[in-house]
């Protein structure tokens, strides 16, 4: 293999990391803080992915790249007002069986409503094309993909490191009882966390839409590497969860490059297990006590 | 799914009462539905994947199969009886499996139609010949259902992996993309890629080509990029897939995203994965068993009364599970009698069946598989398009008029088939 197919391979292997990584921070966060195991939360990236078909034939591609994460978090808010809030005391097996039950409900509503044939979409004309740099060649599509999820990403890492509304959601996934003894009540930030994670998944839904087949199963496909890259970062650590979603894109990815495809899905879960050998709580999982 | 009326406690009373009243002795006839029977529907299990990655497909299979029974029950149904299809999501093989003996055992159906995962084809065959009943399979292509585990209680309306090879290798041939050329290979990773693999290598290395590489790729990736990257940096001369489903879409998806210009030819292809898969992002060679382009009165009958039920024209699938019930239907008035072994008997004699093609076909006794022409499509370019539905030029029929329709199937050498009595 070339040094310059080695280092394309390494670069793609992290960029798909980064769409895990997209998907495993909502989860991340979602559990953290509520105790909810979102199993639902590929239904949500499935959502993204049929609205911007929907909306791109109405206000554009660049229309509903703002108005599908946007809706999708919406409902996210209706689900953690309606569904979630009842689960956050409970027994986690309780939420695990409802978001099993929403992510199957989820799945049969987009196959009744749109057919279980691939919707056809396509990258925008503009979005087309190929990056050269020297002897990089790269689709200038996934360019612009790698620029917006980096832009959230470190959006969120702003938001929940440096603002006053971070501090209190980190607080609450420590000691949510403490944060109530100061008379700061969670549940409105449990309704903002709700739907910034389920809105990052609409958002991995749009930007993958015109890359990947569209199809009611979509979901399942993301569902599970998302929630081996949260096992791996370990809970509460937002930079665990970059990590490790970087590192199961390099695993696949690499597998690929040295010519055994048939072990790269076989790899990630190979990366898990090593980790949870020698890390229980993951890389750099914290000691959170309600989980202990 | 069906529309069975379970016998209700009070019809079975009110019959009950009337056995009574006519001064019969209730012993003598046992359960009042016995005296229904005569007159009750020929019912035909139909089992296929309606979830999962071959569920697009499925679909297909399911709407074509609702439009068959309905076009054969309004022509006064099958034997004076109407025909009744109970239909079900196989899921997977052992799903499949215990809804095959439900059907056949509670059910009572007269055969089972259906399926599209090779994998699940064959425990629904071995249901099926434990208890003496017909399966007709309708979209499990894999040669070895055809040879190490062909069964007598099961029949092919789908082609085998062979007639696809075979059918799209000659185009490849007259195109000079295999004497000596090199093959990049997308093999989907589970029984179905496995059996196409040996196949398409068995060709391409008897008409001397070779594999740049053969990767095998897990059902669930999504992400191509890393294959396109290797692609991209081997310059194959043919990219080759004989991948399943979803992942065609994915792979056609990425292939022209990263603008790669190599020429593409499938082994196995279904037309919703391209339809599926956004405008200008199809190219290349594949075969199918039947298309909607075809230019018959027969196929555009099905294609016309197709479009109306549903607004939208039936693709690969849907001839598959179409064509299967109307050969049943057909074969039940011919020999004027649903029951599974003299069908088998009927067919293994050699019927023929129109099949909305130029020629009739017929089951081969030795293997029960469809003899019937085939078909290698080439992807129009997107500036060739007129809509979103005729995306390829439509090529003759393989074999060619002057040639037996055995020509393209796995000789016996090739895919030997020995079935126990």
């Amino acid at each position: 293999m070339s040094t310059t197919l080695f280092l394309q391979q390494v670069l793609n292997g992290l960029l798909d990391g980064v769409y895990y990584l997209l998907i495993a921070l909502g989860l991340s966060l979602i559990f953290s803080l509520g105790g909810i195991v979102n199993l639902a939360h590929g239904a949500f990236y499935a959502i993204g992915a049929y609205l911007t078909v929907v909306l791109a034939n109405h206000i554009g591609f660049g229309g509903a790249l703002i108005a599908s994460p946007i809706a999708v978090a919406f409902i996210g808010i209706l689900l953690e007002r309606f569904l979630f809030r009842r689960f956050y005391r409970e027994d986690p097996i309780l939420s695990l069986l409802l978001t099993f039950g929403l992510a199957l409900v989820a799945e049969q509503i987009l196959r009744m409503v749109f057919g279980a044939p691939p919707l056809s979409f396509a990258i925008p004309q503009a979005l087309r094309g190929q990056v050269f740099i020297g002897d990089f060649i790269y689709s200038f599509y996934r360019t612009i993909l790698l620029a917006i999820a980096v832009l959230c990403v470190a959006g969120l890492w702003f938001l929940l490191q440096r603002t006053a509304f971070g501090r209190v959601v980190r607080a609450g996934v420590q000691n949510p009882d403490m944060v109530g003894a100061l008379g700061i009540s969670l549940e409105p930030y449990m309704a903002a966390v709700a739907a910034l994670g389920i809105g990052l998944a609409g958002l991995a839904g749009v930007l993958l839409a015109p890359i990947y087949s569209i199809h009611p199963a979509m979901g399942q496909e993301i569902i599970t590497p998302a929630f081996v890259v949260v096992v791996i970062g370990g809970l509460g650590s937002f930079w665990g969860v970059v990590v490790a979603a970087l590192l199961v894109g390099l695993a696949k990815g690499m597998m690929v490059a040295a010519g055994y495809a048939q072990f790269s899905t076989a790899a990630i879960y190979g990366l898990m297990l090593l980790v949870l050998l020698f890390r229980p709580r993951g890389l750099f999982g914290e000691r959170i006590l309600r989980f202990e | 799914m069906s529309n069975r009326k379970p016998l209700s406690r009070r019809s079975a009373l009110k019959g009950a009462a009337a056995t009574v009243a006519l001064g019969v002795p209730l012993g003598a006839l046992g359960f009042p539905a016995i005296t229904r029977a005569q007159a009750e529907a020929i019912k035909i299990g139909h089992l296929t994947p309606r979830t999962g990655f071959l569920g697009p497909l499925g679909e297909y299979a399911v709407m074509a199969a609702d439009l068959a029974a309905e076009e054969i029950n309004a022509k006064g149904g099958v034997l004076g009886r109407k025909l009744e299809l109970i239909k079900e999501d196989s899921v997977n093989p052992q799903t499949a499996s215990v809804k095959a003996e439900r059907l056949i055992e509670r059910d009572k159906v007269a055969c089972i139609v259906g399926e599209i995962s090779s994998a699940s084809c064959l425990t629904i065959a071995q249901v099926a010949q434990r208890t003496k009943n017909l399966y007709v399979n309708t979209g499990g292509n894999s040669d070895a259902l055809r040879g190490s585990n062909c069964n007598k209680y099961m029949f092919h309306v789908e082609s085998q992996n062979s007639m696809y090879v075979k059918t799209v290798g000659r185009s490849l041939l007259a195109n000079n993309l295999v004497k000596g050329k090199k093959w990049y290979s997308l093999t989907a990773d589970y029984a179905f890629g496995h059996d196409l693999l040996r196949v398409a290598k068995r060709f391409m290395e008897t008409n001397g080509g070779q594999f740049a590489a053969d990767e095998l790729v897990p059902t669930d990736v999504a992400d191509f990029s890393a294959f396109l990257l290797k692609i991209r940096a081997t310059k194959p001369d043919l990219v080759v897939s004989n991948l399943a489903g979803n992942q065609i879409t994915n792979f056609l998806k990425q292939y022209s995203e990263f603008g790669l210009d190599f020429p593409v030819a499938g082994f196995g292809f279904d037309t919703a994965v391209a339809w599926g898969a956004g405008k200008g992002n199809f190219f290349g060679l594949w075969p199918l068993v039947w298309h909607h382009l075809i230019d018959t009165p027969g196929s555009k009958a099905f294609v016309a009364a197709f479009t109306r039920k549903y607004g939208k024209p039936p693709e690969n699938q849907a001839w598959g599970d179409y064509i299967a019930l109307q050969i049943i239907a057909k074969s039940m008035s011919d020999i004027k009698s649903p029951e599974a072994l003299k069908l088998i008997d009927h067919w293994e004699k050699g019927a023929k069946f129109d099949l909305l093609k130029t020629r009739e076909g017929y089951f081969r006794a030795y293997d029960h598989q469809l003899m019937h022409e085939m078909y290698a499509v080439e992807a129009l370019k997107a500036s060739e398009l007129k809509n979103q539905w005729d995306i390829y030029k439509p090529g003759p029929p393989v074999p060619g008029p002057s040639e037996p329709l055995e020509a393209i199937a796995a000789t016996p050498e090739e895919n030997a088939c020995t079935m126990a009595a």
